[in-house]
């Protein structure tokens, strides 16, 4: 029996053609994020340059005279806000997925923390600001301190270092772990000896980027209270504070010009901070993966 | 060391590991405890009926009315039209990254794509406020007001656009490629391939990956706040000022709202709401992913 070839009907030429527009519309859409991110970065230069200079990171914000004003506080209490949020979330999220990956069975309580700490990752930053005003504005009597803002912003990025630790951890191979228990180790010094270092450089790229989410976030600053005019540096982790993101809320909540002006420098400044990072995390994430040796 | 020391010891660590992994299930038990028991003092003056199923919202001004539908319409307004920006691009981009793209290429396009994810949000609304409504909008469409919901739209559909790129892009690349070479073996093409195999064999990742997505708009804080306004209304029209529920409450938090108050408990509830929505999106983004996945391999 022949095929019926005039039920077969290839049309070949138009999928092509059809297949290739459709290749070109995908690439073309993949670059509409890459445009407005270069439209971004150019409008706010623009907007901000005439404003920038070394003063500007050196002087206190002013209301009333925005041509002497700087973000020397902003600045001070973000660099307050993530050391100590670094000396809390990195060893708590690090000793958390250590625990998951490495010792915990795998029983009901295993996977509730699992779930819970996906779920986690999802609520929004503000609800953590509530909880940081309840908890340790209120409760703990920490006042609008820096250390309250920390202290709520380590617990935003705990799941981030979490998740990303794990899953450094779990891409150690089982031969370095029987490796290390026939020699005699025990299980703390295997993972510590051989575990951890080969996931060190996953882990440290996973802390980048929580850390420059910290850097950026806001919501849960100003809902702890944190000032938005502050002319001090805060000199203890009970001090008031104002942070990077807070000081470029309050000028572009300005209707005047010259405040928007310096909200656009103060954004060259935090990205100036953000971007170099994020570029570091994505180095390392890629310089591991070449140079993976297992 | 002895035995018995070094098995204390490593007892000892154990235990301190788990308590900090511990620490996450305490979080969340510390914010629906601090949710629920802030709402109960609310709900107490004002009945769940007249929150849940009010249309007008106004607790700072008489006459007073604590009707939440207004933020709520508000919140859905500017994220649904985050979607409609992030849902085309991002599936585009994943596509373009999983299918298309040669590996220098997919090396360059996939992290500048993370960076937009890495922008904070208050930066996005300056973006939102300094040039899209004033620069784009406004000569558009005339009417557009100084705060509008699409502004805030648009910014958040773009921050959100390497969420839904990245997970689809997961999706994709995590369909086995002999499904792609059976398809090819029949003569199909790279579309055909693409859009009628791979696509809906990936399809639960990408409804995750979608769901995921509206739950950080819906959570989205400063961007909305200095884009979208602070007038709560009942309204699909996105050129006019709308307020959502992560606005209200960083206006409530930014004025001078003694604590005790009703007003102070407000946002609470309205806390509590935006909890539940977010928790319900994710919950379900998270079944969707391990229910309909197809297990290859």
């Amino acid at each position: 029996m022949t095929p019926r070839e005039d039920l077969y009907q290839p049309r070949l030429r138009r999928r092509r053609v059809v297949g290739r527009l459709f290749t070109w519309s995908c690439a073309a859409m993949s670059l509409i994020g890459v445009g407005v991110l270069a439209v971004l970065i150019v409008r706010v230069f623009l907007d901000g340059y005439p404003s920038l200079s070394l003063d500007f990171l050196r002087r206190f914000p002013s209301v009333l005279m925005p041509e002497t004003a700087g973000i020397k506080s902003a600045l001070w209490g973000t660099l307050w806000l993530i050391a100590i949020t670094l000396l809390v979330a990195v060893p708590v999220g690090i000793a958390s997925a250590v625990y998951l990956e490495e010792y915990a069975a795998d029983n009901r309580l295993t996977r509730f923390i699992h779930l819970n700490i996906a779920n986690l990752a999802g609520v929004p930053s503000i609800v953590y600001g509530i909880l940081g005003l309840a908890l340790f504005v209120r409760w703990l009597h920490l006042g609008r301190s820096v250390l309250a803002g920390a202290l709520t912003v380590s617990l935003l990025v705990l799941p981030v270092i979490i998740i990303a630790s794990r899953e450094a951890l779990a891409a150690v191979p089982d031969s370095f772990r029987q490796a290390a228990y026939g020699l005699g180790a025990t299980r703390w010094l295997t993972v510590r000896s051989h575990v951890l270092p080969a996931a060190l450089p996953g882990i440290v790229t996973g802390v980048i980027l929580a850390l420059s989410r910290a850097i950026g976030e806001a919501a849960p600053l100003i809902m702890i209270g944190a000032l938005t005019y502050v002319a001090f540096v805060p000199a203890g982790p009970l001090d008031d504070f104002t942070a990077m993101p807070i000081q470029i809320y309050d000028w572009c909540d300005r209707p005047q010009h010259e405040f928007h002006q310096l909200a656009a420098a103060a954004i060259i400044v935090l990205l100036g901070i953000l971007l170099p990072m994020n570029a570091v995390a994505v180095a390392m994430r890629a310089w591991h993966n070449r140079r993976k040796v297992w | 060391m002895s035995t018995r020391g070094r098995r204390i010891r490593e007892k000892g660590i154990e235990t301190l590991l788990f308590g900090c992994a511990l620490g996450s299930v305490v979080t969340t038990a510390g914010i629906i405890w601090v949710l629920t028991s802030e709402s109960v003092l609310f709900f107490r003056a004002v009945s769940p009926g007249e929150f849940l199923l009010g249309t007008r919202w106004a607790p700072l001004i008489e006459p007073r009315s604590y009707g939440v539908l207004p933020l709520i319409c508000g919140t859905f307004l500017a994220s649904g039209g985050a979607l409609l920006v992030a849902v085309p691009i991002g599936l585009a981009s994943a596509i373009f990254l999983s299918e298309y793209a040669s590996r220098p290429v997919r090396s360059v396009l996939k992290p500048l794509l993370e960076i937009l994810a890495g922008i904070p949000t208050v930066v996005y609304g300056y973006f939102a406020l300094m040039f899209v409504t004033p620069r784009v909008l406004q000569p558009l469409l005339p009417q557009t007001e100084v705060f509008n919901a699409a502004s805030a739209a648009l910014v958040v559909g773009v921050m959100i656009i390497p969420t839904v790129a990245s997970l689809c892009d997961d999706a994709f690349r995590a369909v086995p490629r002999s499904l792609r070479e059976g398809a090819y073996a029949l003569s199909a093409t790279r579309l055909e391939v693409s859009t009628r195999v791979v696509f809906p064999a990936a399809l639960s990742g990408v409804v995750a990956a979608v769901l995921l997505a509206f739950a950080r708009a819906v959570g989205e804080t400063m961007a909305v706040t200095l884009a979208a306004g602070m007038t709560p209304k009942l309204t699909l029209n996105p050129l006019t000022s709308i307020q959502t529920l992560t606005s209200y409450i960083v206006q409530v938090s930014l004025g001078d709202t003694p604590a005790g108050t009703i007003e102070y408990h407000t946002i609470f509830a309205v806390g509590m709401t935006l909890f539940t929505i977010t928790l319900l999106i994710n919950v379900i983004a998270h079944r969707v992913m391990r229910r309909f996945r197809e297990a290859y391999e």
